[in-house]
């Protein structure tokens, strides 16, 4: 049977089994009909043109995983933030992990969204925010909505500062032969709210994976949200990510990614503006080498006056990779003052390595500053030489070279020790035994 | 110290070098002046190991070991550095971190234990200070918005913290002004001893007032036509380099 008839059959039976409220059936049951009009995306679709999913979809998933699936914090700890404590919701094969997990509920909610979907004290935040900002019209994200049950739930109160990082991480044991997970997170940040969130998706053994994420972000008014993307994943694992983010007034966003690895990985991050003087930052950093392929797609749309958008994504591309940037900036007419900026510099190191870079404006204001910047290249033989003459041997410059061409994303990585995580990931990406104190 | 023995280059089939023989001995100071194309910079770039020139023929001994089948950075670790004309800007490393990651990647090769972070500061303390350059300095991303003079600056600052037994000076005096080349050639001076050697590459007898060569070597075409003493540069100052192409010819 195909995924998509396989992921229609279960539908019903999955439905039957969550006792929740009815308009969050009738969600599920408009989610799961757009799916069923529009299927998989394919590369006819002008946003999926570069990335095709055909090569996924023919393994045969599991969808409803088996539960026990237990681990070892010691056979994972690398994967977390160990050296700092944080408030951790943890997830196996898409099972909750209370084993692996930190959560709380003192003075802010950082646990479950199957939790959050059923208890009736949630319905209120719930309606108000679940698959608000979320699409509609987007095949994936119906497909997650209609499966949503499982994820994490953040909601911080007003001018709450969260005292210290929170940490999201699915792991897949491989247990199943293949396995199809539907995380659904949802984050509601009050005014004045301060927190910073890592997320990160992470195989434990080589059995295919297809991980179809939604993240819905809720910026209040002054609300400062730091949220990372830490995938390093496995070669048979894939990640679609769709993260839609709302931001009000004077609130500020930011999202890292750091894509390098996993077999195909595809980024929709999303930025939805409802407010005056709102900052949002969307930075990424790809490494991937072989037949890896991360395809970032992201959208800023501007709706409203005075407020600025970043956009910085480095791309180093080995052996047969690809890599994919399309980034939109769409400034609607009452967005007058926009300053939206992206740039995309790309290094394309294996001969046959290909990046597909694509900036896209549109801008309906006539008083802003927009600008984008997109370059493709090779490293610079002559930096080579000059830090070879210095004693740096060819690979360690190399390396040098590499981190440096990526530190205006790494630099404003607030948390110093996912900081150091990542530059030790980038040495080991590139196969050097180097700190990168930069 | 260095010995180089009858030296042919070519780039893209072009040969540059036609026969070079220069020998320095430890201590001594060197010179190589010559008109604009005469291969001044391909010789430098040769002894350092730049593979974008292909050595046909001749021979490089660094203390008596031949050199030319090895790496840049194998020469580096050898003793030998450059002072490129043209300092190649970095952006994302910044100085301090450049020349930490260069000394430790030298002390490495040569089977030593990475510096103690306290001596390497303090050792960098003591050369910036040799250098008059400005603390700040050291934390901005190498050589990026550098004036010409504090690339110049910068880059005898790594040779002061490298020690290498041979620097090549190419073309040093090149968008100085008077005070930074002083600053400059004094560095140079007080790094200057009995055990490791200078080559200056000028077009120019204004850096040797500073550096004052034991020798001057007359490169034109390809090959060294005239070995002198400091009066040397002081004459072709004077006279240009014609009259030794006219003494040539007969």
């Amino acid at each position: 049977m195909e995924l998509k008839d396989k992921l229609l059959a279960s539908f019903m039976a999955f439905e039957e089994k969550i006792d929740t409220h009815s308009e969050l059936h009738e969600v599920r049951s408009n989610a799961i009909k757009n799916f069923e009009n529009k299927g998989f995306p394919t590369k006819k679709e002008e946003a999926w043109k570069y990335t095709s999913l055909n090569a996924i979809l023919k393994n045969d998933f599991s969808v409803f995983p088996k539960k026990d699936n237990a681990i070892e914090f010691k056979d994972v700890k690398k994967y977390f933030l160990h050296e700092i404590d944080t408030y951790k919701v943890v997830f196996i094969d898409g099972i909750f992990s209370s084993f692996l997990s930190s959560t709380t509920h003192e003075g802010l909610d950082i646990c479950l969204m199957s939790s959050a979907l059923t208890k009736p004290k949630y319905k209120m935040v719930i309606d108000n925010y679940f698959n608000q900002i979320a699409s509609k019209e987007e095949s994936l994200t119906s497909l997650n909505t209609a499966f949503s049950l499982e994820g994490a739930y953040i909601n911080i109160p007003k001018s709450k500062v969260v005292d210290k990082p929170i940490e999201i991480i699915y792991f897949s044991t491989g247990n199943e032969a293949a396995l199809m997970v539907q995380p659904r997170n949802l984050v509601i940040v009050g005014e004045n709210a301060h927190v910073q969130i890592v997320e990160r998706h992470q195989s434990l053994n080589s059995n295919p994976v297809l991980t179809n994420s939604v993240t819905e972000i809720f910026a209040q008014k002054r609300a400062i949200v730091d949220y990372y993307k830490v995938q390093n994943d496995v070669q048979t694992a894939n990640l679609i990510d769709n993260t839609y983010i709302a931001q009000k007034q004077e609130s500020r966003v930011a999202v890292h990614t750091f894509s390098f690895g996993g077999n195909i990985t595809r980024n929709n991050l999303n930025f939805y503006h409802q407010g005056e003087r709102i900052d949002s930052t969307l930075k990424g950093i790809t490494i991937i080498g072989d037949k890896q392929h991360v395809d970032h797609y992201t959208l800023v749309q501007h709706a409203t006056p005075n407020c600025e958008s970043h956009q910085n994504y480095k791309t180093i591309l080995h052996d047969s990779s690809t890599g994919v940037f399309n980034g939109k900036i769409f400034v609607e007419k009452e967005a007058q003052k926009t300053d939206a900026f992206q740039q995309n510099n790309n290094i394309l190191i294996g001969d046959k390595a290909t990046i597909n870079a694509k900036p896209q404006l549109e801008i309906f204001a006539d008083d802003v500053k927009c600008s984008h910047g997109c370059t493709i290249g090779q490293l610079d033989e002559s930096a080579m030489f000059y830090m070879q003459q210095r004693g740096i041997p060819k690979k360690e410059a190399k390396a040098l070279l590499m981190y440096a061409f990526t530190s205006e994303v790494t630099n404003s990585v607030k948390i110093p020790e996912l900081k150091a995580k990542i530059a030790r990931i980038i040495a080991d990406k590139l196969g050097v035994n180097m700190g990168f104190d930069l | 110290m260095l010995q180089i023995k009858n030296l042919h280059a070519s780039v893209e089939d072009k040969e540059i070098l036609k026969g070079i023989n220069l020998e320095i001995k430890a201590g001594e100071v060197h010179a190589i002046m010559g008109p604009n194309g005469a291969g001044k910079s391909t010789l430098s770039s040769i002894i350092a190991g730049n593979e974008n020139y292909e050595v046909s023929q001749g021979e490089i001994f660094l203390d008596g070991e031949e050199i030319s089948e090895l790496a840049p950075e194998e020469r580096a670790h050898k003793g030998v550095f450059l002072s490129f004309q043209y300092p190649v800007e970095i952006p994302g490393v910044s100085v301090t971190n450049f020349i930490k990651t260069a000394i430790n990647e030298s002390r490495k090769a040569n089977g030593k234990e990475e510096m103690p972070a306290n001596e390497m500061l303090k050792l960098i303390r003591e050369k910036s200070e040799l250098l008059e350059m400005d603390r700040k300095f050291l934390s901005r991303s190498l050589n990026e918005g550098f004036s010409g003079g504090e690339k110049k600056r910068n880059e005898i600052f790594q040779m002061a913290m490298l020690e290498p037994k041979i620097a090549i000076l190419d073309e040093t005096d090149s968008g100085l002004d008077i005070d930074a080349l002083r600053i400059v050639a004094n560095g140079v001076n007080k790094l200057k001893n009995e055990n490791n050697a200078v080559l200056v590459i000028t077009h120019y007898q204004r850096l040797l007032d500073y550096i004052v060569p034991d020798f001057v070597h007359v490169l034109m075409d390809g090959k060294i036509v005239k070995t002198g003493g400091a009066d040397l540069a002081l004459e072709l100052e004077e006279k240009g380099y014609d009259w030794i192409k006219n003494e040539q010819a007969v």
